[in-house]
């Protein structure tokens, strides 16, 4: 099947920087596929490339299989919904909707219809009469997205559109989001670096950092596998160290960081006496009160708390090691850890394949 | 402290009352009592609307008053259209410095007097001017070309003189344009005529409204430049009512013809906000 979005090697150079270095993706027809990265890594320039408000230094970016280089950002069947949104405040909501159709030359009444018909659509019926600054966060997000659904565009780029919301609407926002990706059956490519709207959203994720893509796969495959430690470091948190490896079997390794805690852990290439970074996330550690309860682990170690951090489901607690490391480790809301506190003695354990492993730079 | 607060609103409130109430109520009024007043002898005045019906009956003062409007109006749109794709580049397309820069090169000329720079267009455009000799030097003309002293001279010179006053206001409303509406409107199809039209117009609107009031009002009660750059046969109507107060020191006349003009310059301002849908509170707030 012909990609609906593919972009081949594609370049942006601005001066002596690359802002978007060799990059090559290709979106399936009727994915959700996100680009993620902090902020300054390229992605909104590759988005700009896209519309057509860039050209690229080199590379092709090809619609449907055509190349749309020479394609005006206007006759592109390609439409973006831009961060702030970018509703025209001069017209109603009805003409918002309605412009891209009035400039297709299309009957009135028609436009009307398709109006009607997209308004049903993201469930805000009957407001067409009403002013921009009349709706609320949410529903201007919803009315930007029809705005560009009506023209039916082969695929909708969108430049973190939920960045302005509060962060309630924001959660309630990313389901609605995906709920309206499949309502539509319409390749969205979404830009964010906010991994928690990328993960929830996307069908596939491109972890992008200085202009290059880091690795594209699931949000599964970059949480469990990631393939190079930024993105271990970016998606999700994690313990890391830095460290030299003692021994190598295959993809088993034995490490020791540079304060002196011995780990193991996995990963491929690399072999004895390499200098390794090591990430080992806090909600894949596990706490127990005593040491029997980790048998299991490859990693056990025996300290004390030194701090709670409660955030209700995402607490932490931190604690230091008789070697006098610190690591943070997820606090289960089971009951089971809820009378701990300060200075309390603690077991802690985690099994060799939950610490990613890679060669230091 | 409620007696205090009322003190300092008074205190502030001061200068405003004496500004509007010393000069322009008070010598408004008496300027309206001069007009519909007749001299009779030496010193012997009676009321009457006779100023008025000079004014209105000798084809004169009437020719001059309708062509001072329709000039003025003229030069406003010529004014707007010269200074929106100035306004636009400056707002829109220029960066960083070169935005000030610009900015500020439509503010040079006005540090000097508008005397200077009417002078300036002179030492251009006289016979002996550099674009005459320009010309005959060019071989374009084979005489010395006279470019001054006419309608269209006069045009220029009040164009030139009202620029800043329609770009200020334009490049400041361009501004506040997300430039990703722009974006938006080229977007979902737009052409650039047409982002232009409904998109940059319709916001730049209550700027192109205030800079048209301010220029139309400048042209209007403009006298330097139409009696300048002008001649003869472009009598332009502050010119007659100079002519009224100061060479015929018929105050009376000239009297009545202020109060036509400001009567004329308030009904065109009205009817360009009723052609545009605007009130004036939405325009000047």
């Amino acid at each position: 099947m012909t990609p609906d979005l593919e972009c081949v090697d594609l370049v942006k150079r601005f001066d002596d920087t690359a802002a978007v270095n060799n990059v090559s993706f290709s979106v399936p027809p009727g994915s959700f596929f996100s680009i993620l990265g902090p902020s300054g890594c390229g992605k909104t320039t590759i988005m700009r490339m896209i519309a057509g408000f860039l050209d690229p230094t080199s590379g092709d970016i090809r619609i449907k299989g055509g190349s749309v280089l020479d394609t005006p950002p206007n006759k592109r069947p390609v439409n973006m919904v831009f961060q702030h949104l970018a509703l025209f405040p001069m017209m109603t909501i009805a003409e918002n909707i309605g412009y891209g159709l009035r400039r297709r030359g299309m009957a009135k009444g028609e436009i009307g219809r398709k109006v009607d018909e997209a308004l049903d659509r993201i469930g805000l019926p009957g407001i067409g009469a009403r002013k921009v600054d009349e709706l609320s966060g949410g529903q201007k997000q919803r009315v930007a997205i029809a705005r560009c659904m009506v023209l039916e565009p082969d695929v909708l780029l969108l430049d973190e559109p939920l960045g302005a919301l509060d962060l309630k609407l924001r959660e309630h926002m990313k389901v609605e989001l995906k709920a309206l990706q499949a309502a539509f059956d319409t390749t969205f490519v979404y830009i964010t670096h906010d991994q928690s709207e990328a993960l929830v959203m996307s069908d596939q994720i491109a972890v992008m950092n200085a202009g290059q893509f880091e690795q594209v796969g699931t949000g599964q495959d970059l949480y469990y596998r990631p393939d190079t430690p930024f993105v271990a470091g970016f998606i999700g948190e994690s313990n890391r160290w830095k460290g030299r490896i003692e021994r190598a079997e295959g993809g088993n390794l034995q490490l020791r960081t540079d304060s002196g805690l011995a780990i193991r852990a996995t990963g491929m290439g690399l072999s004895e006496g390499a200098r390794a970074e090591i990430f080992v996330r806090p909600e894949s550690i596990r706490l127990a009160a005593s040491a029997d309860a980790l048998a299991e682990f490859d990693n056990q170690l025996t300290g004390t708390v030194t701090s709670l951090l409660f955030n209700g489901a995402a607490s932490r607690v931190l604690v230091r090691d008789t070697a006098g490391e610190t690591l943070e480790v997820t606090l289960p809301q089971s009951g089971e850890f809820a009378s701990l506190k300060r200075g309390d003695a603690i077991h802690i354990g985690w099994g060799a394949g939950q610490a990613s492993c890679f060669e230091a730079s | 402290m409620r007696n205090q607060s009322r003190i300092t609103f008074y205190l502030l409130l001061t200068p405003l009352v004496l500004w509007l109430g010393l000069l322009i109520i008070i010598p408004h009024i008496d300027m309206l009592l001069i007009s519909l007043r007749e001299r009779i002898s030496f010193g012997v005045y009676e009321t009457s609307l006779s100023q008025y019906e000079k004014a209105l009956t000798e084809p004169l003062y009437l020719r001059t008053f309708w062509r001072t409007a329709v000039m003025s109006v003229l030069a406003t749109v010529i004014t707007l259209l010269i200074a929106f794709p100035v306004a636009y580049y400056i707002a829109k397309m220029a960066k960083g410095r070169l935005q000030q820069v610009l900015f500020l090169l439509c503010l040079i000329p006005f540090y000097v007097s508008e005397l200077v720079r009417t002078f300036g267009w002179m030492i251009l455009l006289r016979e002996t001017g550099l674009i005459s000799s320009l010309l005959q030097w060019v071989g374009l003309a084979d005489q010395p070309v006279e470019l001054l002293y006419t309608d269209a001279t006069m045009m220029v010179g009040l164009v030139y003189t009202s620029m800043l006053f329609m770009v200020v206001p334009l490049v400041t409303t361009l501004e506040s344009l997300d430039d990703s509406v722009i974006e938006a409107g080229y977007d979902l199809g737009g052409s650039g005529f047409s982002v232009l039209r409904e998109i940059i117009i319709p916001h730049a609107m209550p700027g192109i409204v205030s800079g048209c009031i301010v220029v139309f009002m400048l042209s209007l009660g403009n006298y330097l430049t139409p009696t300048m750059l002008g001649g003869k046969d472009s009598l332009w109507f502050t010119e007659m009512i100079y002519n009224q107060f100061i060479v015929r020191s018929n105050w009376e006349l000239g009297a009545a013809f202020g109060f036509m003009l400001l009567v004329l310059s308030s009904v065109i301002v009205w009817g360009m906000l009723r052609l545009t849908g605007r009130t004036l509170k939405e325009t000047m707030g």
